[in-house]
């Protein structure tokens, strides 16, 4: 080893030493746990060495709703707030006057607090014993009966948790792409005018491909946080999510932690374990994808 | 294609709040451009060249004054219907795009109908490819290429479409010194063989001179001069225009013209006949200078440099607003380098006399 790189070691020290002990430790900790079978928290013991924590978990309803849960929310919610906050941006980048107003308005949820909109968006959706909500107050405008958007059928409160979720991520989305479309060269767009490019044809071979990078950083960040939603639906149905029907997979972890029918490390940590290999698959498949898409 | 710009005006709006007077980058320019000729759009930064060259292209529209090619209007014209192909001074290559995909790109903006034959198109791209030589690099990224390479592909990508106009924007401004020299002869050959009446832009006088039929100097946005290179040169019609071109640049005394007399200091230095009695600046080019022992313009001599085909003198003078007199002479020349004086007489074609206030030429006609 040249002088150089022990250099180098000594310098990377201080961090790598807070990276093993509170991500790397940890992190085989919970796999360690996950594998020890009847692990008593009180006297540390167990029983033995096995899968049957896996096997819980995963023949569990609870977990099962949290993992299709989830699902949804992903699937529903990375490619629609991604496509809008594009949307959104190449509005925001096209007009003029008043351009700031408008990108404080829409940056505004994203410096309130989470549970504070989910308030509001309590108040919007809620039905209660003197009013329908504001929701259904507008649905009822349009001849359609009232829902019961939070103590109601699955899908509505799927729906409520869509729009919660996409309202949330938003904003960031928003703000990155505004300043990605904004750092595209415009001598590019000036080229495309003096040959008469069509509009379309502007965007899907100029623009898309120079923030394509922003784009894939925000989808594969995306991905990781909806997979890791609770509050969201804390914030929206109350603690108890599994009578809800609507936990998620960090929920059913914490609520095996924590909740009313916790006290199981062994299963939330099969259940982590479980989470932490699907986001890693996930995020590898993200990253091939963008390798083979993305210009840089 | 023969252009034509009639009291061309580009006015830009003012900033702020405050009702601020707008900005003119380009005043009341009118000029003639021949068919197939190669001209320069000269002047310094911010002068209003780059605007004028995109008012000629169509990204700009004027606020006042016509455009047309060949006789044609095409002043409210959207640039794809002109016929122009331009070129950027970063080139603006799509960075996604190979170069093939780069210069195939303006022939499929056309709709479907108007298109040409995908085999058309590809013979097209391959024909330009070899005009400027880059067949060997057709599936390379732009970021791939040298500078120069890259200039070839926008100049390719301008030339496609085979418009009958191509428009330069500092071509040369991102190479270095070697390719510059390279790059200015290849566009040069270039223009020749395809004909196409060519405008570029450019603050560099010696690339402007070097190889374009025309140079028209630009000066806050107002043309000062435009002509060809050795008229111009040799004739400036002010004091601006004299400046700007020549490397070095002319030598610019403060004179007294007094019995069509020009006095420099308190010598009488050149006889200069039917100006009337008024303080000028005298412009002298470096090449005006013939050393002389009892020359009538003596000067302090600073250094002398040896450049093999000729000897740079440089001397002072307290007429010569507290700057160097450069002067160039051949290297026969003998120079007393020992001695702290030099004496010069002047050769009355390369001094030129400017009006004090206005800087316009004042004619005169020596003996």
């Amino acid at each position: 080893m040249s002088g150089n790189n022990k250099k180098a070691w000594l310098y990377l020290l201080p961090a790598l030493l807070f990276l093993i002990i509170f991500m790397v430790y940890p992190l085989i900790d919970v796999l360690i746990y996950s594998m020890e079978e009847g692990f008593n928290f009180a006297s540390q013991t167990y029983f033995g060495v096995g899968l049957y924590n896996y096997s819980y978990v995963l023949h569990d309803p609870y977990f099962l709703q949290a993992v299709q849960n989830t699902f949804i929310l992903v699937i529903i919610t990375v490619p629609v707030s991604t496509g809008l906050a594009l949307l959104i941006s190449l509005g925001l980048s096209s007009i003029r006057p008043l351009r700031s107003l408008y990108q404080t308005i829409y940056f505004l949820p994203y410096v309130t607090n989470t549970l504070a909109v989910g308030l509001v968006f309590m108040i919007l959706f809620q039905r209660t014993e003197y009013t329908d909500g504001l929701v259904n107050l507008m649905l009822s405008w349009f001849g359609a009966g009232p829902v019961d958007f939070i103590d109601g059928p699955y899908w509505a409160k799927m729906f409520v948790l869509c729009f919660y979720t996409i309202w949330v991520v938003m904003p960031f989305k928003i703000l990155v792409l505004t300043s990605a479309l904004a750092s595209v060269n415009p001598d590019y767009y000036k080229a495309a005018r003096v040959d008469g490019t069509p509009r379309l044809r502007v965007f899907a071979r100029i623009t898309l491909p120079a923030i394509s990078p922003m784009l894939f950083y925000l989808i594969i960040t995306g991905f990781i946080g909806a997979f890791k939603a609770y509050s969201d639906a804390v914030a929206l149905f109350g603690t108890d999510l599994n009578a809800a029907g609507m936990n998620t997979i960090v929920g059913y972890v914490y609520d095996m932690l924590y909740g009313d029918s916790g006290g199981y490390p062994s299963y939330a940590s099969a259940a982590a374990i479980i989470l932490f290999a699907i986001v890693l698959t996930i995020t590898c498949v993200n990253l091939l994808v963008s390798r083979k898409k993305v210009q840089y | 294609m023969k252009i034509e710009l009639e009291h061309l005006t580009k006015t830009f709006p003012g900033r702020g709040r405050k009702e601020q007077a707008g900005v003119t980058a380009v005043n009341d320019f009118s000029c003639q451009i021949p068919d197939g000729e190669l001209i320069a759009l000269l002047g310094p930064s911010g002068c209003g060249k780059s605007t004028t060259l995109n008012l000629i292209c169509g990204l700009e529209t004027p606020s006042a004054g016509k455009i047309l090619f060949g006789g044609e209007d095409v002043t409210s014209l959207a640039p794809e219907l002109r016929g122009v192909g331009m070129v950027f001074q970063n080139y603006a290559l799509y960075p996604n795009m190979t170069v093939r995909q780069n210069i195939m790109f303006p022939l499929e903006n056309k709709k479907k109908k108007e298109r040409l034959p995908k085999e058309e198109m590809e013979k097209r791209v391959m024909d330009t490819a070899r005009l400027v030589q880059i067949e060997e690099l057709m599936e390379r990224k732009p970021k791939e290429l040298s500078g120069g390479q890259q200039q070839r592909v926008a100049i390719a990508r301008a030339l496609v479409k085979m418009p009958k106009v191509l428009l330069l924007d500092e071509p040369l401004s991102n190479l270095d010194a070697r390719l510059r020299l390279k790059t200015r002869e290849e566009i040069r050959k270039i223009q020749k063989q395809t004909g196409i009446t060519t405008v570029f832009v450019t603050h560099d006088q010696d690339e402007a001179m070097s190889i374009s039929d025309r140079i028209a100097v630009m000066n806050q946005g107002a043309l000062m001069q435009a002509g060809r290179p050795q008229e111009v040169y040799d004739n400036p019609v002010n004091l601006f225009v004299a400046k700007f071109l020549g490397t070095p640049p002319i030598n610019v005394f403060e004179g007294v013209v007094k019995d069509q007399t020009l006095y420099i200091g308190s010598e009488a230095v050149l006889s200069v006949k039917g100006v009337g009695d008024q303080p000028v600046w005298a412009g002298v080019r470096p090449e005006g200078f013939i050393p002389q022992e009892n020359g009538p313009l003596g000067c302090r001599l600073n250094r002398v440099e040896i450049m093999g085909r000729d000897v740079s003198i440089i001397s002072g003078h307290d007429a010569c607003a507290g700057q160097d007199i450069r002067s160039i002479i051949s290297a026969e020349n003998h120079v007393d380098t020992g001695s702290d004086t030099v004496r010069f007489a002047l050769k009355p074609n390369k001094v030129f006399l400017f009006h004090k206030e206005t800087e316009e030429r004042i004619p005169f006609a020596s003996n």
